[in-house]
């Protein structure tokens, strides 16, 4: 095994090993501010200020007692949380988050980090995002209780309404880098206007990154869109019936979705890991990819504690007659303005 | 070597799981097994050197269209069908279907050995113009040809299915609705 294979596959290690960290990191974060938001500690007693928490937190949920409801479809119930889990770290695979690094001169030719590079990465990540819903439904429908199945259902129905927003605004950032790869995408973006003002997509498509945004909240569930678990409604939504390990794994593709979403939208409008020129020629370009990954995940959580959930068909409305629309017009402008300002 | 064990490994899967999906009772599990095969036909395709095609597969096939499957059955809530009033009463079980059957079963056997002798009469044989792994990989070169070679059969398309979907919504309409 040459020294080239064994670096990717330690980068390829070290992505997996940052994403099941990420979603520990989130679970405190979310609890952390949470509390802050409202005035309380939050979790403050399993290690200094609480940081060893979610460590506790496995520990009890890996000693619970795993329950199956009498009705549940025993393989599809079990299968459920593998395919939530299994579609979120996956996606990530096409999630360059650094640029070609020779690991400070350790080798000939630089390696890309990220787990791999796909050339159509874009459509990779939408593809297999997309996937995860899977593991939401089946889990609403397999469980054989009505909250589950109504958690499910809505579930899938939000996911297709909000898939189109989505993709459509991911089609005006393709159609402005000219390239389906990420790691191009992100590339294009390298430099400054006028010297000062980074050559950010952010600047070229505002509403489209606002639709992103909105969008990837309502993908990945999260309020104020978190209708397949509305606890007011439906108990707790598609994992009701769910307990112990089984459990922890739905909340884990959430996060990791999370933080598929916020880098996701970072290469695509936040210049990946330009922006600090400095850093970038040090090879440390991959700590500014992170800082802004952090910035997008605490808005994540400041949104979900500050905006109360939609009702049902607020959200349906919103998405086809207002989402949707927003970003076939912004799709438009941007390919009526490239062919103005080229032609 | 290893993409010749790709192939049989996928197409394997493939026709396992297609095999699997009309042998179901259970509506729920027939998606799924399908979900399966349309995966493994994306990875034949990524093994052909032609990941947008696979992945546009994914994306419609796997995700968009399933989902909706589910959405449908999940809705009726069928999780079993009734084995015994299904044979009774379906048209298929009047007598006669399944000489028709067995007949059209013949007929696709024969149409697939026909297309298998062309597919290889033209790998002897190049046409000149054809294009080559690179260019087929290539979305850009794939969008070009799309949107003037055959400009007409996808706008056709797009039309086919807009006419589906008023269809559809006409036919979702009760009366009292009109």
């Amino acid at each position: 095994m040459d020294l080239r294979f064994a670096i990717q596959l330690g980068i390829i290690g070290l992505t997996f090993f940052m994403l099941v960290n990420a979603s520990a990191l989130l679970v405190l974060a979310e609890r952390k501010i949470m509390g802050f938001m409202q005035q309380r500690y939050g979790p403050y007693l399993v290690g200094p200020h609480g940081v060893l928490q979610p460590l506790a937190d496995i520990l009890k949920l890996l000693f619970k007692e795993e329950l199956r409801p009498k009705g549940a479809d025993k393989w599809l119930f079990t299968l459920a949380p593998i395919i939530s889990v299994t579609a979120a770290f996956a996606a990530f695979a096409a999630v360059p988050w650094g640029a070609e690094t020779t690991l400070f001169g350790l080798l000939d030719t630089p390696v890309k980090l990220g787990a791999s590079d796909i050339n159509v990465g874009v459509l990779v990540v939408f593809a297999i995002t997309s996937m995860g819903v899977y593991g939401i439904v089946l889990a609403g429908w397999s469980s054989n209780s009505k909250y589950s199945l109504l958690g499910g259902l809505r579930s899938s129905a939000q996911m297709i309404s909000y898939e189109l927003a989505y993709a459509t605004t991911l089609a005006s950032v393709v159609m402005l880098a000219g390239s389906l790869s990420l790691r191009e995408v992100v590339d294009a973006q390298a430099g400054a206007w006028w010297g000062f003002i980074p050559r950010w997509y952010l600047f070229l498509q505002p509403a489209g990154f606002i639709i992103y945004v909105i969008a990837g909240v309502a993908e990945t569930n999260r309020a104020p869109f978190d209708f397949p678990e509305a606890e007011q409604e439906l108990v707790a939504g598609y994992n009701t019936e769910y307990s112990s390990v089984r459990f922890a794994l739905f909340p884990q593709a959430e996060y990791i979705n999370m933080a598929t979403m916020s880098a996701v939208a970072t290469d695509l409008y936040l210049g990946g890991w330009h922006g600090v020129p400095f850093l970038t020629a040090l090879g440390l370009g991959w700590l500014v990819f992170l800082a802004k990954v952090g910035v997008l995940l605490f808005t994540y959580i400041w949104v979900r504690w500050t905006v109360p959930r939609y009702r049902y068909d607020q959200l349906m409305q919103f998405g086809w007659k207002w989402l949707f629309p927003a970003s076939v017009i912004n799709l438009i402008v941007t390919a009526a303005l490239m062919l103005a300002l080229h032609a | 070597m290893p993409d010749t064990l790709l192939f049989y490994v996928l197409s394997g899967v493939a026709i396992v799981a297609s095999a699997l999906v009309i042998g179901q009772r259970n509506p729920m599990y027939s998606i799924m097994l399908l979900i399966v095969s349309f995966g493994a036909l994306a990875g034949l395709y990524i093994t052909l050197d032609a990941p947008f095609v696979a992945v546009a597969q994914i994306i419609v096939y796997a995700g968009a269209i399933m989902v909706l499957f589910l959405f449908v059955v999940m809705l009726l809530n069928a999780p079993q069908e009734d084995a015994a009033e299904w044979d009774r009463t379906h048209p298929l079980r009047r007598p006669g279907m399944a000489r028709v059957g067995a007949l059209l079963a013949g007929l696709l056997i024969i149409q697939l050995a026909w297309a298998l002798m062309r597919v290889s009469a033209l790998v002897e044989a190049p046409v000149a113009g054809r294009g080559d792994a690179a260019a087929i990989s290539s979305v850009r070169a794939l969008g070009r040809v799309l949107f003037t070679d055959y400009l007409f059969a996808f706008e056709a398309t797009s039309i086919l299915i807009l006419v589906a979907m008023v269809g559809a919504v006409v036919l979702a309409r009760r009366e009292a609705d009109r």
